[in-house]
């Protein structure tokens, strides 16, 4: 019975919640059932929250019976650990906030709750979101559900994994160069990066300030869409949410694409990819032209440097952001004789690898005599990034190509720095534009030396603030398409 | 743009973070061939471009300047690895004659 609960959709469980035929402690229990039953496999979690999750569903169950109806009324979800909940442990994935309890809530989470949604746990991350392949957590492993000799996907790969594993209904993850998108593609589910600014980040802990989004992991495009609703608009506690009016995205979901101008990223060649992969992305153009999209193709000739102005900027902003963790007001400290030392070492013992690298090469790029070179050069190449869009954008109401450069790997399979960045490849001038982006699901591969078929996603890009349209296209190709379906999880067979 | 060495060391110092010998030269063969990539951004005609700082509609953010509440001391000294009494204890910063 359970099972059942566990794999309907967000949409499906507040419908019902708010319908009375089913209680918010019966979808909530259902969820916390499936994490006890799978979690020892998938280790989506560094913090579940059962007896926290039993109390909030009580609440819902509460506010419905006093008349309220909640968009998100009984709908388990998981919060990447990156993000504050009061009382909770809140640890980035890091052995520097292991321990550090938030003394306040996220906006983001904080409407979610408002909109009767329950928080089961505190998902699994990429040190300081630092990652594409959930690999970097100094907490625990996460574990890819369609296949569990394979990485989740990073940095929100413990969001994706719960939400493919059917732990969470929903999850909240945040995309920094495409850390939404990435494991949601890994993990078959919708990952959605809304427009810069559109969700608040009070309470996300910042990595790099100027790229960071919050947005939903979900099962379905409507979730998405849901999800979205509740979270985005103006929130005065960051001075770099956008005041003005969003536009609800739930009720604009389009059965359609006729009179939709497509473009295809002439610079993008999946060719490049292998012959299975390459098929996959044919096949989806060809089913969005199918619909009723005409497809152009359109340059985006600077994306190609994407990845280069990305590695200089979000390290730059990195290395400013993390010089608060020296030891003295909250999380690890390493004592010393002298605060030199103690900043020194707290540092050293508190951050992992990847954290310390990244670290560096934006303290290099901002250091005395390298800043125009590298950042002030980095941050022009990303005003041409983001010109490339807006010319494209005359062309064309969306842009499509892939969201990942492969299915999900084998653990350990990008051993230099660089290998993994690449994965990031498609994601990462869409960040830089702040523009809305998300990866739905658009076939499956195995690819060599798998034993299962793995998903894709295709990767859907609109202009800013034009969400509606983007989850609009995305539901249509879902619909029709239905990819999602097509395979279950691994750990559902037992 | 530049190619030359880079004193891992010496950014480590500015960054607060104590390496090892290993890392010294783990990182530092890391941050070279990252820069051998990034410098590719160099091909790139910038000279009549602006910076981005921010991509999407950004302004100043001004408010009244009124008290409003802010989290409790204790609170936030909850968090802390060492406290003394109302304040955060560090080691000694200045030293004795």
């Amino acid at each position: 019975m359970s099972t059942e609960i566990v794999e309907r959709s967000a949409a499906q469980i507040a419908r019902e919640v708010n319908g009375g035929s089913l209680s918010a402690r019966e979808a909530a229990g259902a969820a916390l059932a499936q994490i006890d039953r799978v979690e020892s496999r998938v280790g989506a979690f560094l913090t579940p929250l059962h007896g926290d999750a039993r109390a909030q569903a009580d609440l819902v169950d509460a506010r419905v019976r006093a008349g309220e109806r909640l968009p998100l009324a009984g709908v388990s979800l998981a919060v990447k650990d990156n993000m504050c909940l009061t009382g909770t442990r809140t640890t980035c994935g890091s052995k520097i906030l292991e321990r550090w309890i938030a003394p306040y809530t996220a906006t983001a989470v904080q409407r979610l709750v408002n909109a009767g949604a329950i928080v089961v746990g505190k998902a699994n991350m990429d040190e300081f979101a630092m990652g594409s392949s959930c690999e970097n957590s100094a907490l625990g492993v996460t574990r890819n559900p369609y296949d569990l000799d394979r990485v989740p996907g990073g940095s929100s790969g413990g969001s994706a994994a719960a939400v493919g594993a059917y732990e969470a209904a929903i999850a909240l993850g945040s995309d920094t160069g495409g850390s939404i998108r990435e494991p949601g593609a890994f993990c078959n589910l919708i990952g959605f990066k809304p427009t810069y600014g559109r969700v608040s980040r009070y309470g996300l802990i910042a990595f790099a300030s100027s790229l960071d989004q919050i947005g939903p992991l979900t099962r379905t495009v409507e979730d998405a869409a849901l999800v979205y609703d509740a979270i985005a608009g103006h929130d005065p506690m960051d001075s770099t949410s956008i005041d003005r009016p969003v536009e609800p995205t739930a009720n604009g979901l389009l059965e359609s694409l006729s009179g939709l101008k497509i473009g295809i990223v002439r610079q993008f060649d999946t060719r490049e990819l292998g012959d299975d992969i390459d098929e996959v992305y044919d096949r989806a153009y060809h089913d969005l032209e199918a619909l009723g999209a005409e497809l152009h193709d359109v340059s985006l000739p600077t994306a190609d440097y994407g990845l280069a102005t990305y590695y200089l900027i979000a390290p730059a902003e990195c290395s400013s952001n993390l010089a608060r963790f020296d030891g003295v007001r909250y999380g690890l400290r390493v004592e010393a004789q002298d605060v030199q030392a103690m900043y020194e070492q707290t540092r050293a013992a508190g951050f992992g690898p990847e954290v310390k690298r990244r670290i560096l090469i934006g303290t290099y790029a901002l250091s005395s005599g390298y800043y125009d070179a590298y950042y002030v050069r980095a941050q022009k190449a990303r005003t041409l990034v983001a010109r490339d869009f807006e010319k494209a954008f005359e062309d064309v109401d969306l842009i499509a190509c892939p969201a990942a450069s492969s299915p999900a790997f084998a653990f350990n399979a990008k051993s230099d720095p660089y290998s993994m960045y690449m994965m990031d490849y498609y994601t990462i001038p869409m960040s830089l534009a702040g523009l809305p982006a998300l990866s739905v699901p658009c076939g499956w591969v195995t690819p060599p030396g798998g034993t299962r078929p793995l998903p894709m996603g295709l990767q859907l890009c609109a202009p800013i603030f034009s969400e509606k349209l983007l989850l609009g296209a995305a539901h249509a190709y879902e619909r029709a398409t239905q990819h999602a379906l097509k395979h279950k999880p691994q750990v559902s067979e037992v | 743009m530049s190619s030359e060495k880079i004193d891992v060391r010496y950014v480590a110092k500015l960054a607060r973070i104590a390496l090892t010998d290993e890392e010294v030269d783990r990182f530092g063969a890391q941050l070279a061939d990252l820069l051998e990539h990034v410098n590719r951004l160099g091909e790139l005609d910038t000279n009549a471009v602006p910076a981005t700082a921010q991509v999407v509609e950004s302004r100043n953010v001004e408010r009244e300047d009124t008290v409003q509440p802010c989290l409790d001391r204790e609170t936030v000294l909850a968090g802390a690895p060492q406290r003394q009494g109302a304040f955060f204890r560090v080691p000694r910063i200045i030293a004795e004659q």
